[in-house]
């Protein structure tokens, strides 16, 4: 009886210890219990070029201080950009509706985020409203692309005042 | 030759197709077994408490070492804040159930596979049928269902400490910024990870539990057939853990 009892102990010990390391792993490895999703927000969306690869999830950051995150990104047919709908926490209600949105990334080669800066407007952001001020991502492709043409063009200038033979008129 | 290898490979076709008759003779026994908890009870301590120190001390060291790998890798690249994802990931999504399954192999299935194994060779199964004791409920599931619990708690485990095994080194040793590797760790390790990483290891649990305590219910009653169902139980374990490792990550990806 005394046997079985102390074996019955280390068993619901261990089965504890089990538990308290799954719990650990879901909540402490993962940013799933920092999210915002048990707090209220308000909801506003912004319109982008190009969102690079922003996802879901990924921080909305004013000066550098978290206050939302985003939600959804969706797609709109009939202007061809991407629709980013933002949870804002409803401790920042007051946000200039002038404020611009824009895409910054994380480190020199980390995920992207939304930086918001604020305008000027003496009216705040409410729930369903939309940023019209938007700024896309920074596509370091896109940049590479026109830095390597502009050098080319440059040093094709140099070289001589003559045009480019490849180039056509 | 030919004939031979073709004769093996319908062989181990055999052993498949009578393992998977034998998980379903075993389901069919659960409900009932489940009336016994005490047994059941008793089986999670044998397969899960007792496997505790090997488990403890091998996350431990594992994550000691992708520690060090980690913090050699990334400083190359100047990002070594990045040492907690990459402990996390890697221990969560694959080090943790597979090293604990290949630890639980050896260790618990090894002694479930010999015990039955002995049972057998000592004519105690016989002997319940006599006394019209199933023994596969009374002695094959109560053992199969402990080792299915224990194996996730046990793959949460080792995942837990070999975090903190990857913490010892890379901060404490390396000088790895404490907060950085915290806040990385919990920015990219996504809920979906650590549900891999347990869906790994509550299949595991069945493999591993299935596949010992196949082996030593099947086992020669013979001093050599006992050994030769241990052997078994760990090889094929191994390389059924590795396959089906393969197989879950595969159908995670998105």
């Amino acid at each position: 009886m005394r046997k079985s009892r102390a074996l019955n102990l280390g068993t619901g010990l261990f089965v504890l210890l089990g538990f308290a390391a799954l719990f650990f792993l879901t909540t402490q490895t993962t940013s799933h219990g920092l999210s915002f999703r048990s707090q209220p927000f308000y909801e506003v969306t912004a319109k982008f070029d190009n969102i690079g690869d922003l996802k879901v999830g990924a921080p909305v950051s004013m000066a550098g201080v978290e206050i939302g995150r985003v939600a959804r990104i969706g797609f709109d047919s009939r202007d061809y950009k991407a629709v980013v709908s933002m949870h804002i926490n409803s401790k920042f209600n007051q946000i200039p509706t002038d404020s611009d949105a824009s895409i910054y990334t994380q480190g020199l080669l980390g995920g992207k985020f939304i930086g918001l800066s604020p305008g000027g407007s003496e009216t705040f952001l409410k729930n369903h409203d939309q940023i019209d001020f938007t700024q896309s991502a920074f596509v370091l492709e896109n940049l590479i692309g026109q830095f390597l043409a502009n050098f080319s063009k440059n040093s094709g200038q140099s070289k001589s005042d003559a045009p480019a033979a490849g180039q056509p008129k | 030759m030919i004939g031979e290898l073709w004769a093996s490979l319908l062989e181990s076709l055999a052993r498949l197709g009578d393992t998977v008759r034998f998980l379903l003779r075993i389901l069919a026994q659960v409900p009932r077994a489940l009336g016994r908890l005490q047994l059941i009870v008793d089986q999670v301590f044998n397969a899960g408490a007792l496997s505790l120190v090997i488990i403890m001390l091998s996350g431990l060291f594992v994550g000691m070492v992708l520690g060090l790998q980690g913090f050699q890798l990334l400083e190359r690249f100047g990002s070594e804040e990045a040492l907690g994802t990459a402990a996390a990931i890697g221990l969560v999504k694959e080090l943790g159930p597979v090293v604990t399954a290949l630890l639980f192999a050896g260790r618990a299935g090894t002694a479930l596979a010999s015990e039955i194994g002995l049972m057998r060779a000592t004519d105690q199964l016989s002997a319940m049928e006599m006394m019209a004791v199933d023994p596969v409920r009374r002695v094959v599931v109560p053992r199969f269902l402990g080792g299915v619990i224990a194996m996730p708690l046990l793959a949460a485990i080792f995942s837990l400490i070999g975090i903190y095994g990857a913490q010892l080194v890379g901060v404490q040793f390396m000088h790895v910024d404490s907060g950085s590797f915290w806040s990385q760790m919990q920015s990219s390790v996504d809920l979906r990870d650590v549900n891999e990483g347990i869906v790994k290891s509550c299949v595991f649990g069945v493999a591993c539990s299935l596949i010992a305590v196949y082996e030593g219910y099947h086992s020669a009653p013979t001093a050599e057939g006992v050994g030769a169902a241990t052997t078994r139980t760990v090889v094929t374990s191994a390389v059924i853990v590795l396959f089906l490792d393969y197989l879950i990550t595969a159908f995670f990806i998105k």
